[in-house]
């Protein structure tokens, strides 16, 4: 690990400001860059503190939505009683990911920052373009199984590792940011995540100092919400291709809503709102479904190691849709916890 | 620092050795508190849980040195020259230790007497140990490992990463058995039922929790390691030969070890530049390896491709046993990894052939885990053995059965015992296996494929010379006033050696467990086994063992008994009947010569002393009264020294070549398979294994269990993914390297059966350690067929490998409800079976 200062901040506004130093990075839980640092995959100059900031109440907006603190710990999050209410697509995201140990540190801000675990970006002895800009991408043409095959690019095929923030693009989620300048903002997923191109290192449009303060859940939706995480171990592994979505149908098993957002395939958490126009309005039929999957799937570049991904996915959003019909003409049906087998 | 003298007076203290020629009875069925079998708890758990137990890493030393290993970044190739300019600018560096004639590459094998492969400017795989960074703190030293820049020549482009392109080049190997009986290739061709697969299993890590590490420090001309190490008398003389010493200027200790399956058997590199270093710098050097460096640089399993040839009759009768196996390791290695260990004696059948074929790899080296041979031999003819009974048309245990040899159907010799057939029954009928649908993909649970599987135990049991020194001495602290003292160079690796030597000793000397004392893991101690093979209980066992009996025999002596009357019974000496009938006949007749051999010997001393002129005195020794109670500690002081002291040693002999010795047992597993994702979870799982007497139950069962869990990542996750084109070993450490976590292990039950064997060792055990893990993975990859329909013969059965053979989705149907679940608990049988 190198040297780096450590500065504490005491509020948001002089955290950004003091983020703004060169090469500064902040710190919460620590549980992803901690490990980087000591493997020197991140060499901050300065780590700013922000775990002490009085970021950690959860409240109600105004228009019936939550507005999270950014130091609210993986674990609060995901047993505050109304998440678990309303949002529960949010607390099986965030408990189907890393280990009870880890999100009783891990914060809702640092969560979306979390960094990819390709092979190659974590031995800093190889070549990676996300770690050394230039340098290629090995994982094309090499072990590139756990890697993404949406919205990846010549330069990287890495995957985004987050399942809460899988949930968090499902659900309409913003995050509220504080800018060195004393300017707050509000950016979707969408807006707030880069697509790597040529510039794999860069992963988000935060600017130099800026830091995420809060997250705003909009209103409950009505509907099923599931979130399902295929992966090689039951526990402590992350996502082959996680889905989480929100599925209202009715009692005939008519999609009223659907809304679908994918971990483990895209370079971030993949939502791709003409896939789900797709569905709504069908009852769930194979054939509804297939053309869905093919709409997703449209772009998708696998690589031979991967490609079994576009079946994954297939599989997944048809187990995803039946069960939800299912459940909706059924609400006695047995099938609705049998993932947690 | 103690002298390294240990040895000097072995002859001079009462000796008891024993070589396994034969069927040997053992005294563990004549004492009093029949401790031996109880699940006692282990004796240092307490320390361990809370931290207490000290492990080489923890060991601190006045003035130690940190040292972090520089290594290698290609996969092929020779170091031109290394700067160290860059990484000395820290004030906190002391040195950069470049010795590259002394440095070893990888680790050594067990057993072995030499050095390793030395010469670390010669580079054969990624990750291999070149240099040591020493430095004031850890973190100084691990900043100059990084800053050290090595110059190479890159022979990566000529590198040897891609196995299923080496493999054309792949030879037979010299020295390795290739078998052969009858004409297997043509009985198989013609065979009426036949089975002819080859399947595939990748490196797997050893990755022992506790790290490889080395605290080194020179005193004079002699070297004390601290090591995390498995088998410290032949790793003392491997340390010596490395450093260029004599044996006895090396000292190593491993009090506690935290874990090796394998990869802690021989040296390993840490510890030989710790040595060097510390030599040099005249300071105590520590060396941890790091994850990465624990995988990438001392032992993996060798991937294998193995192709299994099953030819049969109609009815199922084997007659047919093909095994040829490709295996791999770095150039010149000699260890292969030996897949077809058990299979000359499974099953029956008269044309059998067993072939090896060496593939050399640019790949970390290739090494023991964990039942080597058998962990994944037992996953190719296991998964055979279930495609054959299915193509029979027959149970899969009564296939088994049908070919169960009568004696080991290759050397034509008996088996000591063998109780394969009790296994698969008594586990049958604890696992329900009745309710198995034959026909695959008929059972369904909710959102869940479910499917039965079974396969068979087995691991051949060995014996290793081994000796331990037990003293018995008085101690006021003690309830009974004494205690005995084990000593041996045995380890601990987490198995329990310390538990179950003390439990033999405290049985077989009449004593409490706490009244046993244990000292283990030194080289100054009389030389063990060491713990490895799973030879480690029935070797230090049995010295601890003949030493207790030695001590018996004095004890009787003292007062007048003799070693088939006296008891031993908590601290009391009693007079029991004799228990000679149970001595074999020839024991018999070997007491009453050592008897009369030693009346006259007694004579001559008598005789001679009298020439002398000295004064002869004649021990008074009391008639023992038949209800008498002597207090033991009252019998030691009257002894020199108030003390009894005895060396046990046992060695293995003919019952080893007479008798085909193994452990046997049967694992059945019930799975589940995401009929959507593919995603396979092993839902229970129940293991009956016979290794002989059980040491201690609860030990006994731990080990089986982690052989279990073994085999579910075996069969599921555990896989080394090395980059093909570079040799690099990507998955280096614990989060992308899948172990089966807690929530991939379900409640696992385990049955021990009544056994006892006098032809394996005076206590009648077999090594139970690696019995569990042999075939477990292929009782989960039959379940999974039971499942689904689909077998996979390329390990570990990852989904992806799954998923496109998987029942088409629209042939799934949704599940409806209740009443589908209540079908699929098999309460209904629609399948026909």
């Amino acid at each position: 690990m190198k040297p780096f200062a450590y500065e504490r901040a005491a509020t948001p506004t002089q955290a950004a400001s003091l983020a703004q130093a060169e090469n500064a990075k902040f710190i919460a839980g620590g549980t992803n860059l901690l490990d980087l640092m000591k493997f020197e995959i991140e060499t901050p100059l300065t780590l700013v503190d922000v775990s002490r900031l009085d970021l950690v109440d959860i409240e109600s907006t105004q228009d019936g939505g939550l507005r999270i603190g950014a130091m609210v710990s993986n674990s609060d999050l995901a047993a505050h009683p109304q998440i678990r209410q309303h949002y529960p697509v949010l607390a099986r995201a965030i408990l189907a990911g890393a280990s009870g140990q880890l999100r009783n540190k891990a914060s809702t801000g640092g969560n979306f920052l979390q960094r990819t675990r390709c092979y190659y970006f974590y031995q800093p002895d190889s070549p990676c373009n996300k770690r050394e800009p230039g340098t290629g991408c090995p994982a094309i043409g090499g072990e590139h199984r756990e890697l993404a095959i949406l919205g990846t690019s010549e330069s990287c095929i890495a995957q985004h590792p987050s399942d809460m923030a899988v949930a968090m693009r499902v659900l309409d989620a913003q995050v509220e940011t504080l800018l060195p300048t004393g300017e707050s903002r509000r950016l979707t997923l969408d807006e707030l995540y880069r697509l790597p191109g040529d510039t794999p290192h860069i992963e988000t449009n935060l600017e130099a100092g800026e830091i995420i303060t809060h997250v705003i859940l909009p209103p409950p939706l009505a509907g099923m919400q599931t979130y399902d995480k295929v992966r090689d171990r039951a526990s402590y592994a992350f996502a082959l291709v996680s889905c989480a979505a929100v599925i209202d149908a009715d009692a005939d098993g008519k999609l009223n809503t659907v809304r679908l957002a994918f971990g483990g395939i895209g370079a971030r958490p993949w939502r791709d709102t003409a896939v789900e126009a797709l569905l709504m309005s069908s009852h769930g039929e194979m054939a509804a479904i297939q053309q869905a999957v093919d709409k997703l799937l449209i772009n998708a570049n696998p690589h031979p190691k991967n490609a079994f991904k576009l079946t994954l996915t297939r599989r997944l959003v048809t187990q995803v849709i039946q069960r939800a019909i299912k459940a909706a003409q059924d609400p006695q049906s047995p099938s609705f916890a049998a993932k947690d087998k | 620092m103690t002298t390294l003298s240990a040895f000097t007076d072995l002859t001079l203290e009462p000796h008891h050795k024993l070589k396994m020629d034969e069927a040997t009875p053992t005294l563990l069925d004549h004492t009093a508190s029949k401790l031996v079998g109880q699940p006692i708890s282990r004796l240092h758990g307490d320390l361990k849980v809370s931290g207490q137990a000290t492990f080489s890493a923890e060991y601190q030393l006045d003035g130690q040195l940190y040292g972090v290993l520089v290594c290698s970044t290609i996969g092929k190739g020779e170091v031109i020259d290394i700067n160290t300019q860059a990484a000395l600018k820290s004030p906190d560096v002391v040195d950069i230790i470049i010795d590259f004639a002394t440095f070893i590459r990888n680790p050594q094998q067990g057993g072995g007497k030499t050095a390793p492969a030395q010469g670390t400017d010669k580079i054969t795989y990624l990750g291999q140990p070149i240099a040591l960074a020493v430095a004031k703190t850890f973190e100084a030293a691990t900043e100059a490992a990084k800053a050290v820049q090595v110059r190479y020549k890159d022979e990566s482009g000529d590198g040897a990463f891609d196995f299923d392109k080496e493999k054309d080049h792949s030879v037979m190997m010299d020295g390795v058995p290739i078998a052969k009986q009858g004409d297997p290739e043509s009985t198989l061709a013609d065979a009426e039922v036949s089975v002819d697969k080859t399947y595939r299993t990748p490196s797997q890590s050893n990755s022992p929790i506790e790290p490889h590490a080395s605290l080194a420090t020179w005193e004079d001309d002699v070297v004390t390691i601290y090591t995390a190490h498995q088998m410290l008398a032949s790793g003392k003389k491997q340390m010596a030969d490395a450093l260029g010493v004599k044996p006895d200027k090396v000292r190593l200790i491993s009090k506690f070890v935290g874990g090796g399956f394998g990869s802690k058997l021989g040296i390993s590199p840490e510890a030989v530049a710790a040595a060097v270093a510390a030599k040099k710098l005249a300071a105590p050097v520590k060396v941890v390896m790091t994850r990465p460096q624990v995988m990438e640089a001392t032992v993996r399993r060798s991937n294998t491709e193995q192709r299994i040839g099953l030819g049969a009759d109609k009815d199922g009768k084997i007659h047919t046993i093909i095994h040829d196996s490709i295996i791999t390791n770095l150039p010149k290695e000699t260890f292969y990894e030996p897949t077809a260990e058990s299979t000359p004696f499974l099953y029956a059948g008269e044309n059998r052939q067993i072939k090896y074929k060496m593939v050399r790899m640019n790949q970390v080296l290739a090494g023991s885990m964990r039942a080597p041979g058998e962990a994944v031999g037992q996953i190719a003819i296991e998964c055979a053995m279930d495609e054959l009974a299915e193509k029979v048309g027959i149970d899969p245990i009564e296939l088994r059965i049908l070919n169960e040899p009568e004696q080991d159907p290759s050397k034509k010799i008996p088996f000591s015992t063998r109780q394969l057939i009790a296994c698969m029954q008594t586990g049958a009928e604890k696992f329900g296996w009745s309710q198995r649908r034959p026909r695959p993909a008929s059972v369904r649970d909710g959102e869940w494929l479910v499917g039965m599987g079974m396969a068979v135990a087995c691991r051949v049991n060995n014996l290793k010379a081994s000796q331990a020194r037990v003293t018995l001495k008085l101690n006021d602290a003690k309830l009974l006033g004494v205690e005995a003292l084990i000593e041996t160079d045995m380890t601990d690796i987490g198995t329990g050696s310390y538990t179950i030597l003390a439990q033999i000793a405290a049985d077989m000397l009449g004593l409490p467990v706490d009244h046993i004392q244990v000292n283990l893991g030194d080289t100054n101690l009389p030389p063990a086994s060491g713990s490895g093979g799973s030879v480690g209980a029935a070797s230090s066992g049995s010295s601890v063992y003949l030493a207790c009996e030695k001590l018996r025999e004095q004890i009787a002596d003292q007062v007048g008994l003799t070693a088939d009357t006296v008891q031993l019974d908590n601290g009391i000496v009693l007079q029991k009947d004799s228990h000679a009938e149970a001595m074999s006949t020839f024991e018999g007749l070997k007491h009453t010569v050592e008897e009369k051999v030693k009346s006259a010997a007694s004579e001559v001393v008598e005789k001679v002393a009298q020439k002398v002129g000295l004064n002869v005195q004649h021990r008074d020794v009391a008639e023992f009264g038949e209800d008498e109670q002597r207090p033991l500690h009252r019998v030691l002081s009257q002894c020199q020294d108030n003390q009894l002291k005895a060396l046990g040693e046992i060695k293995p002999g003919k019952t080893q070549k007479d008798y085909r010795q193994a452990c046997y047992g049967a694992n059945f597993v019930e799975v589940g398979v995401h009929a959507y994702t593919g995603e396979i979870r092993v839902r229970r799982m129940t293991g009956v294994f016979t290794a002989g007497r059980i040491l201690n139950h609860k030990t006994a069962t731990s080990q089986c269990y982690g052989g279990m869990v073994f085999g579910i990542g075996s069969a599921l996750s555990e896989e080394i993914v090395h980059d093909k084109r570079t040799g690099r070993l990507c998955n280096h450490d614990l989060a992308e390297y899948h172990l089966p976590v807690n929530a991939d292990v379900p409640q696992l039950d385990v049955v021990l059966l009544d056994e006892d064997d006098q032809y394996t060792n005076p206590i009648h055990i077999k090594g139970i350690g690696e019995t569990a893990i042999s075939g477990a993975a292929a009782a989960i990859a039959n379940a999974v067929y039971n499942a689904t329909g689909v077998r996979i013969y390329d390990f570990p059965i990852k989904l992806d490998k799954l998923i496109e053979q998987l029942p088409d989705l629209a042939d799934i149907e949704p599940v409806t409800g209740r009443e589908k679940l209540s079908a699929a608990t098999g309460n209904t049988d629609a399948s026909g079976a």
